[in-house]
């Protein structure tokens, strides 16, 4: 969450963390807290939480008693482990394969369709599709939820309020998918904010939901799931994917970020690849 | 032959690169045979939102087979890996790829120091470091930390970079074992490749 403020990245890049007291620190999130943490990929956890302790100022022992104790903390903590980093139409190629192919697919068979954004961050992905759907002409034959396990980024998600600089590259993603309109049609800029048109919502839930820990809660006929995979091992990829099989109906889509891959994973063959380069998947076997 | 004194314990090569050093990438590729023993890992800056051309661009004269990672895909000898863009690319332990979209570091998504890290945390005193050509500070951590978990590092010759602030900025805070023309660079991976036959 705090992704913007600034970090001498230097200072603990010399500081090292053993594995055994990563695994520490999974175990008690695990116990106090309910996460968990134990299956996501070491390199980008570990950099995490040495940048948690040196924005904080904290030793290990320090930060084992503020995850036990605090509960503010906590949250705060669970949004500065968790890597909030989004665009809007980011890889726009991707967003005009969305819009040309996959959703008129879609719209062959349904007249309306759900849609489920699994790691929405603080929403750009989502407020890119509901513009994307609204260009269309069919945002309100849409239902669309979208979830993350980190509440205090999906109450920045919820504010639709982003800081103005970033509406830059984010003009720029929006040019390069070539929109019917302008992406600035679509939000005000007050005092360095920009405030994103909220009529874009009307269809819109956001909650909180664990993709490790978490039931299978719905069924959908498209599931983005973008640069969220590729900060667990394996494993978890493995588990992940097979909570987001069962919640796709037969020939539903499933779409991972650009340089992610199912093809090591134990149902891939449930699935055919619609679009290699833009990582699409479809849902051909229960 | 034998100038460098290498066996073959190592496991791996990782490259950082930047302004000025696409000439001399390709030139160490162009010199590698199609059966090299090791990975080579390359993290050279570049545009954030073109994701096609560069590997291209890096085949033409390579007879080593180039990609982008995918996320958790395995490391493999005779390969060249090339960060992808807008992505961090980190080594992890039991030598597979892990993405990020973490913020910028140095400026740079991928950041080289990331690499680099994450690279000699895996493999120790098995991996090989080199740096290139290239404008700011990045990697220079990185060579450091290779160091201290006793791997070798090697930079570009600062009078051959077209922009020297990189490999500069590394010999300012760690010991490097090699500083090298392009053309020792290349006898360097040749002499190494030869210790594994
Ligand atoms: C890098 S963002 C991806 C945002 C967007 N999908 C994109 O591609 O730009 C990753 C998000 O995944 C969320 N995340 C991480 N672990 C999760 C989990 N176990 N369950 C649900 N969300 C999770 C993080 O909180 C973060 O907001």
């Amino acid at each position: 969450m705090f992704e913007h403020t600034f970090l001498p990245y230097h200072h603990l890049i010399m500081k090292e963390i053993d594995i055994k007291d990563l695994k520490r620190i999974t175990e008690l999130i695990r116990e106090r807290h309910n996460y968990d943490f134990t299956n996501y990929a070491m390199s980008s956890f570990k950099r995490r939480i040495l940048r948690i302790m040196d924005m904080h100022n904290l030793t290990l022992d320090m930060l084992f008693k503020k995850i036990s104790t605090e509960n503010t903390f906590f949250d705060e903590f669970l949004s500065e482990v968790t890597v909030n980093v989004t665009e809007m139409f980011r890889d726009p190629s991707f967003w005009r394969i969305l819009r040309d192919d996959i959703i008129p697919a879609i719209l062959l068979n349904h007249k309306s369709f759900r849609i489920w954004h699994a790691g929405c961050s603080s929403g750009e992905e989502v407020f890119s599709m509901a513009i994307m759907l609204k260009e269309m002409g069919i945002l309100n034959d849409t239902s669309i939820i979208a979830t993350d396990l980190d509440t205090l980024i999906l109450d920045r998600a919820k504010s639709g309020t982003y800081p103005a600089k970033n509406m830059e590259l984010n003009n720029k993603n929006y040019i390069r998918y070539q929109g019917t309109s302008s992406l600035d049609e679509y939000y005000t800029i007050e005092n360095g904010k920009a405030i994103m048109d909220k009529s874009l919502l009307n269809n819109v839930s956001f909650r909180k939901h664990d993709l490790v820990t978490g039931d299978i809660f719905n069924k959908f006929d498209l599931i983005l799931c973008r640069n969220v995979m590729i900060y667990f091992n394996q494993n978890l990829q493995n588990e992940v994917l097979k909570k987001f099989h069962e919640s796709l109906f037969k020939y539903g889509y499933l779409i991972i970020g650009s340089k992610e891959s199912l093809i090591w994973c134990d149902i891939a063959n449930k699935f055919i690849v619609v679009n290699n380069e833009e990582k699409v998947y479809k849902k051909i076997k229960d | 032959m034998d100038k460098y004194n290498l066996n073959n314990k190592y496991k791996a090569i990782v490259i950082g690169g930047s302004a000025g050093s696409f000439q001399g990438v390709t030139k160490i590729l162009s010199n590698m045979p199609e059966d090299f023993k090791l990975p080579i890992i390359l993290c050279l800056h570049r545009l954030k939102h073109v994701r096609n051309g560069f590997v291209e661009a890096l085949s033409i004269k390579s007879q080593l087979e180039i990609t982008e990672p995918h996320d958790k895909e395995h490391i493999k000898k005779s390969r060249v890996y090339l960060a992808p863009a807008n992505y961090h690319l980190s080594i992890e332990l039991g030598h597979t790829f892990s993405l990020s979209t973490e913020n910028m570091v140095n400026n740079s998504r991928p950041a080289i120091d990331i690499t680099l890290n994450t690279a000699a945390y895996v493999y120790r005193n098995k991996l090989i470091g080199i740096l290139l050509s290239g404008a700011n500070k990045d990697g220079a951590m990185g060579m450091e930390h290779i160091n201290q978990r006793g791997g070798r590092t090697i930079v570009q010759d600062p009078i051959e970079c077209m922009i020297d602030t990189m490999p500069t900025a590394a010999l300012a805070v760690t010991e490097i074992d090699h500083v090298l023309k392009v053309d020792d660079i290349i006898k360097f991976l040749i002499e190494l490749n030869n210790a594994y036959k």
